[in-house]
């Protein structure tokens, strides 16, 4: 019952930390597979051939933080139908950019949010009627600092004081069964939260930390008890004091292991500079995200996302009518791919490997997603040598992205 | 035997790759009927398997009915390794190009029985109704697949143990690790290769300028196993220029002369692919006698 073999010729892969010229790839059943070894024992040969044309294929990439998208809003509770509906459009039309997998995000929320938000964003495998591949939620709060709670309403930040039975009580999760998130962003400053993080990662989430007042010291401990994440590194955390440079410190700790650390690479959130500057101290650690919300991808134009009223000006800027503060990225998280390339002057592969090996590592996923390794799923973009992404691949299928 | 020279390993390859692409259109392939082709490994035809997969991207040529047979492969190397020939054959050419699974064939080094192997692979070439061309590269030391000096110039596929220089030599595709080279192949002999209806060599480079003048301007003898070329009616050499630099000069005009005469006064059209006169064309054909001459020709 061998299913078909679709082999891609005339490309450059993106493997292994190098691209490798005029190579092959062979997928069957969703997956990358190892043809050389298919050739010689089975006997099979592809059934159908594609011609790259001379593209970059890489991994999909994955976006593990985005609030939203297409006029949709993850935390924005319209009904349960609705709702169901909002999510399969983002997580189709996020295909265009090239994101074949991604965690919807929820910013700090009441917990009737979260008991009825969270059934919906259960892992859910992508392919062409799916679309992007859900992780998982990431829950940005509610448990943050308050002197750093950026655009989360202050009055939803609550501590923890009973411990997990707080968590439990505000997510709607119990000791043993957690169907829905995989990553937890927590200020690691708040009492007692640190003893909690073995029982997030027993649970199966990814400690992240974000949000947050912490001095250095309190970080590097945050680390040691098993944070592997910092949450938008620079934006709504204590900034770098050569004395204490608090959770940016985290970059260059010396006797731990150092965490992943997201950027929003949208050239606005995060000076070019600072890009370069944090890719420089720990480039292996950097993942891309786009912390998008419901106004990206859609056209410039007044919206009303949650409660308030935005006015998105152009693909880079959106802002709150009323304050004309910022609302929220509007990147896509190829724009990301291009705009670090841009700000850092690295190699395409090092690019492209901020948006899917690292995040793929930081997940635990790294044999089955962000690598065209065989055995991997078959997420795959075609690349020009600009980073835009010309088609997409989604579980072996390719999807109509009405590329440019 | 041929011997063509040509300035560098890219022009070698060119030629050589372009007289494969027109042996087997000429043949004619059918499923019934296939074009049965032996292959090596190793630095030497890496630029004729480029050239190879070109002309089939161009649409210019298809392996469909191409039925091919390799010289060796190492004993105890996993099949996957990156450094085994079955990895070699596939990353230059098998995955390239549109070569059926089943027409492919490689001695299978971790058979539990490695002499019925080379049985059976003997069987299966016959089977296949003999190789119509061997190509081929040399080792500096004038051997031809895994048949270092002093093989027997009849033999047939068998089990060798690797000479010293060999081993040491491969150690660089094993992380310079002199351990991890493997100390056994299976190899097609020499009385395999020149059983084939026609054997066609790459020699290039300096350092194998010796083992090629060793090899045509001498005696038949088993310490240049290549030599073994001499008694085959059907031979072509492809060779650099730098690969000339112990030949004679004689030896050098000489073959360059016969292209000469072909090209300019029998005439391309009127010689066939592997050297065979078609039919003698009359001087008047000829435009470019004159040149060749220095002289009018009189009628």
């Amino acid at each position: 019952m061998t299913d078909s073999i679709t082999k891609i010729q005339n490309c450059r892969l993106i493997r292994d930390g190098q691209i490798v010229h005029d190579d092959v790839l062979f997928i069957q059943s969703g997956k990358i597979v190892d043809a050389q070894s298919h050739f010689y024992r089975m006997g099979s040969k592809p059934s159908k051939i594609i011609d790259a044309q001379g593209l970059i294929i890489a991994p999909g990439y994955i976006d593990v933080q985005i609030n939203g998208a297409f006029g949709v809003d993850f935390s924005n509770w319209v009904g349960e139908e609705k709702m169901r509906e909002n999510i399969d459009i983002v997580a189709k039309e996020l295909l265009r950019f090239g994101c074949t997998s991604f965690a919807p995000t929820i910013v700090s929320s009441s917990p009737e949010i979260y008991h009825k938000v969270l059934p919906l964003l259960k892992p859910r495998k992508g392919n062409k009627n799916n679309g992007s591949e859900i992780l998982g939620a990431h829950v940005e709060g509610p448990f943050i600092c308050q002197d750093k709670s950026g655009a989360h309403p202050k009055e939803l930040l609550v501590d923890a004081p009973k411990g997990f039975a707080d968590i439990a009580r505000v997510y709607g999760i119990t000791e043993t069964e957690n169907p829905s998130i995989r990553i937890i962003t927590v200020a690691p400053e708040l009492e007692g939260i640190q003893n909690l993080f073995k029982k997030f990662i027993e649970l199966g989430m990814t400690v992240s930390i974000g949000h947050s007042c912490a001095l250095v010291e309190q970080a590097e401990r945050a680390v040691e008890s098993g944070a592997r994440f910092i949450t938008h590194l620079f934006n709504a955390m204590q900034q770098f004091h050569h004395r204490d440079p608090g959770i940016i410190g985290l970059l260059s700790t010396t006797h731990l292991s150092r965490p992943y650390y997201g950027l929003i690479c949208d050239g606005i959130h995060v000076h070019p500079n600072s890009v370069k500057l944090a890719y420089s101290a720990h480039p292996s650690g950097v993942v891309l995200v786009t912390d998008a919300v419901g106004a990206m991808g859609l056209p410039p134009g007044e919206y009303k996302i949650g409660t308030a009223k935005i006015r998105k000006i152009d693909d880079y800027r959106v802002e709150v009518i009323d304050n004309g503060r910022l609302a929220g990225s509007v990147v896509s998280i190829s724009e990301c791919v291009r705009n670090f390339k841009k700000f850092t002057g690295c190699s395409i592969v090092e690019a492209v490997e901020a948006a899917t090996k690292h995040p793929a590592e930081l997940l635990g996923i790294e044999n089955r997603k962000g690598t065209l390794s065989y055995g991997a799923d078959a997420d795959l973009i075609f690349l020009d040598d600009d980073l835009n992404v010309i088609r997409c691949f989604i579980s072996g299928e390719e999807v109509d992205i009405g590329s440019t | 035997m041929r011997l063509i020279i040509r300035k560098d390993y890219d022009e070698v390859s060119e030629h050589m790759a372009s007289y494969i692409r027109d042996r087997i259109l000429e043949f004619n392939p059918t499923e019934e009927r296939p074009f049965v082709l032996g292959l090596p490994t190793g630095s030497s035809p890496v630029g004729v398997y480029k050239n190879l997969v070109k002309y089939y991207r161009n649409n210019q040529l298809s392996f469909r009915n191409v039925v091919t047979f390799n010289m060796d492969e190492y004993v105890g190397l996993p099949r996957d390794h990156p450094e085994s020939y079955h990895s070699f054959m596939w990353n230059h050419f098998f995955k390239h190009i549109d070569i059926l699974p089943q027409n492919v064939h490689l001695l299978d080094g971790n058979a539990e029985d490695l002499d019925m192997e080379c049985v059976r692979y003997e069987e299966s070439i016959k089977k296949a109704g003999g190789i119509e061309l061997f190509l081929g590269g040399i080792g500096p030391d004038g051997h031809i697949a895994f048949n270092e000096p002093g093989s027997s110039l009849t033999s047939r596929t068998r089990v060798k143990t690797l000479a010293y220089d060999t081993i040491l030599a491969n150690s660089r595709f094993f992380g310079n690790d002199i351990n991890k080279v493997p100390r056994m192949a299976l190899t097609v002999g020499v009385g395999t290769v020149m059983e084939a209806r026609e054997v066609a060599i790459i020699i290039t480079g300096a350092h194998k300028a010796l083992a090629l003048a060793k090899c045509i301007e001498e005696g038949v003898n088993h310490m240049w196993t290549v030599s073994a070329i001499q008694l085959h009616q059907k031979a072509l050499i492809a060779c650099d220029e730098d690969a000339t630099l112990e030949l004679h000069v004689k030896t050098v005009k000489y073959f360059m002369n016969i292209e000469k005469v072909q090209k300019e006064l029998v005439g391309m059209q009127n010689v066939g692919l592997q050297g065979n006169i078609k039919r003698y064309a009359t001087p008047d054909v000829s435009p470019t006698r004159k040149e060749f001459y220095g002289v009018p020709f009189k009628k």
